[in-house]
Order: C-alpha cells, then sequence, then structure tokens
C-alpha cells in the first residue's frame, strides 16, 4: 500500500494550476501540511527586482492550506476556500525556493480554519503569513 | 485656445502606457491576463486556460489563480491612476513610459480575499475601485466575475504601500 504523502502528492499534482506553478508536497500530518515552489522567471511580479508576484505566493499559500484540512482527522472528502487573507511581510527572495506549511486548528461541522506561514531560504524571518476559512464537505452517509 | 490632440494620438499614447505597464508584469503574462480600457477605466480579462483549474472533477479555477487575478487587477488598477496622472498632466515622458520606464509599483502590505461561489471554467473579469491613494497608502477594492456581472465569484480588498515619489527617500 502506497504511504499516505505518496497519494496526497500525486493528488497535488493532479491540480493543473498546482502543477503549472510547479507546487511539490513536502509533508503532510494530521491537518498539517507543507508545499513548496521553485523561484521562476515567469512568477515575478516585479521586473526591477525579480521578486516572486504575491499572486504565485498567495497560491502557493492557498494550496497548502487546502492539503492541511484534507489531511485533517475529520476527513472531509472535499473543501473550497470561504475566505483568505494574507499578510506580506517582506519580498521573497529571487532564485529561493518559497515553502508554505499550513495548519488546520480547528474544524467544525461545516468549517476548517487554517493558518499558514510561507518562508524562503531564511526560514526565521517569514516571507508572508495567512489565515483562511475553509468549507468542509463530509461524506454523504455521516450527514444522513 | 488650444486646439485639442488628434483622438488617434491620446489613444495611442495611452494605450502604449497600458500596454508598457502590464506587459512589464512576467506573472501577468504567464496567467494570460490582458485589461480593456475605456477611457480611464480598466477591466481584466482573464481568459479561461486549462492549466488555471485547481479542481479537476468541477474544473473550477484555482482558488489560487482567481487570487492571483484580482491582486493583479488591484495592483495595475492602482499603479495606472498615478500613471494615468501623471501621463495627463504631461509630468512624465510618454515616449519613455512606452518604453518601458515606468514608476516603480506599489508593494502589497495584506489581501484579503472572498470567495463568492466556485470559478467556473469561462472567461472572468475584474476590475479595481481605488477607495484611498495617499502619499505613503493606498486602499483598493477589487470583484470579479464571469458569466453575469451582477454575480461576482470572488471580492478582494487590498492595502499597499506606495513607492516613494521621484526625490523621496524610499523604504
Amino acid at each position: 500500500m502506497k504511504d499516505r504523502l505518496t497519494i496526497a502528492r500525486q493528488f497535488i499534482q493532479a491540480l493543473p494550476y498546482a502543477q503549472a506553478l510547479g507546487m511539490e508536497l513536502t509533508e503532510l500530518g494530521a491537518g498539517t501540511a507543507c508545499v513548496s515552489m521553485a523561484w521562476d522567471a515567469r512568477f515575478v511580479g516585479d521586473p526591477a527586482s525579480g521578486v516572486l508576484h504575491g499572486g504565485a505566493i498567495s497560491a502557493l499559500m492557498d494550496t497548502a492550506a487546502g492539503a492541511a484540512v484534507m489531511s485533517h482527522p475529520a476527513a472531509p472528502v472535499s473543501t473550497a476556500t470561504l475566505d483568505l487573507r494574507i499578510e506580506y511581510m517582506r519580498p521573497a527572495t529571487p532564485g529561493q525556493r518559497v515553502s508554505a506549511r499550513a495548519e488546520c486548528h480547528h474544524v467544525t461541522r461545516s468549517v476548517a480554519f487554517v493558518r499558514i506561514i510561507a518562508v524562503d531560504a531564511d526560514e526565521d524571518r517569514a516571507v508572508a503569513m495567512g489565515t483562511g476559512a475553509f468549507t468542509v464537505d463530509r461524506p454523504k452517509a455521516v450527514c444522513a | 485656445m488650444k486646439r485639442p490632440e488628434p483622438v488617434q494620438v491620446v489613444k495611442s499614447r495611452r494605450d502604449a502606457a497600458l500596454a508598457a505597464l502590464v506587459g512589464a508584469v512576467p506573472y501577468i503574462q504567464f496567467l494570460g491576463i490582458r485589461f480593456d480600457r475605456r477611457g480611464d477605466e480598466l477591466t481584466a480579462v482573464l481568459p479561461f486556460d486549462p492549466k488555471l483549474v485547481g479542481n479537476p472533477m468541477l474544473q473550477a479555477l484555482h482558488g489560487g489563480v482567481t487570487s492571483s487575478f484580482l491582486e493583479v487587477t488591484a495592483l495595475i488598477g492602482l499603479s495606472w491612476v498615478s500613471l494615468w496622472d501623471d501621463l495627463e498632466a504631461g509630468l512624465i515622458d510618454p515616449v519613455a513610459v512606452a518604453a518601458g520606464q515606468l514608476p516603480p509599483l506599489p508593494k502589497t502590505i495584506d489581501f484579503t480575499v472572498d470567495y463568492l461561489r466556485a470559478g467556473l471554467p469561462r472567461d472572468a473579469y475584474a476590475r479595481a475601485k481605488v477607495n484611498r491613494s495617499g502619499r505613503r497608502y493606498a486602499s483598493v477594492q477589487v470583484e470579479a466575475w464571469q458569466d453575469n456581472r451582477e454575480r461576482p465569484f470572488a471580492l478582494g480588498s487590498m492595502h499597499c504601500l506606495m513607492p516613494p515619489g521621484p526625490g523621496e527617500p524610499g523604504e
């Protein structure tokens, strides 16, 4: 039997936009996930400095958050973002990989709450932090 | 009284400035976003592409595509307001702008996205509204819709740090 990380990794890689940005799931726990992507000239937002666009970082953080929700022991069958707020503390250093670590810290019957932190090679200084609310779609049998 | 400039001259100056502003950002090109202009009003257009999907079962747009689309629209919308004002006032050289000598872009401080409904596998549109553009900070709202203008599928709210003006010290 394939392990959870391998299955989840294949799941993430099957999402077209995650694939387009070259995202890779590196860790998966019980309600936690880490997804990373390499710097790429195509994803740059500020041509003068070569810094990645905030939108690319938010896509990475959204994906990590979704993976954290799916990995939660509450075992939703699917999830969608309701709301996501991201604070951009500093530009990600050009050329460096960016990783988003998400923690689904609370789940109710219908909503999952997630915190996300994005870092580059300098892991002590966060690039961005986010908080989000996600839908929790339960298996049909449980709802009945 | 000064004779008004021929309409083609005005149009081409404005369109060249917009094309330079949008064309300079690689991530906008990667997403395939373009901007339609009516006077100073911009509408961002995101043509559907299979690579933008986040849920293969529903063929729904990836949440990150939606947030990227909103963020791009808000930042370009904000930059365009000041670029337009400077251009129309003759404070900057339109030839230099068209050649890519653009003022620095504002920096996002924070961005909040409200996902109202799933993004369908169709073209999406967005418009930004600059609620405040001060010397240092700006606040921008942005709305995206698909088939029906009255049913937006995502809303965004952004705070930005404005680039220092000429002669002002940077961060």
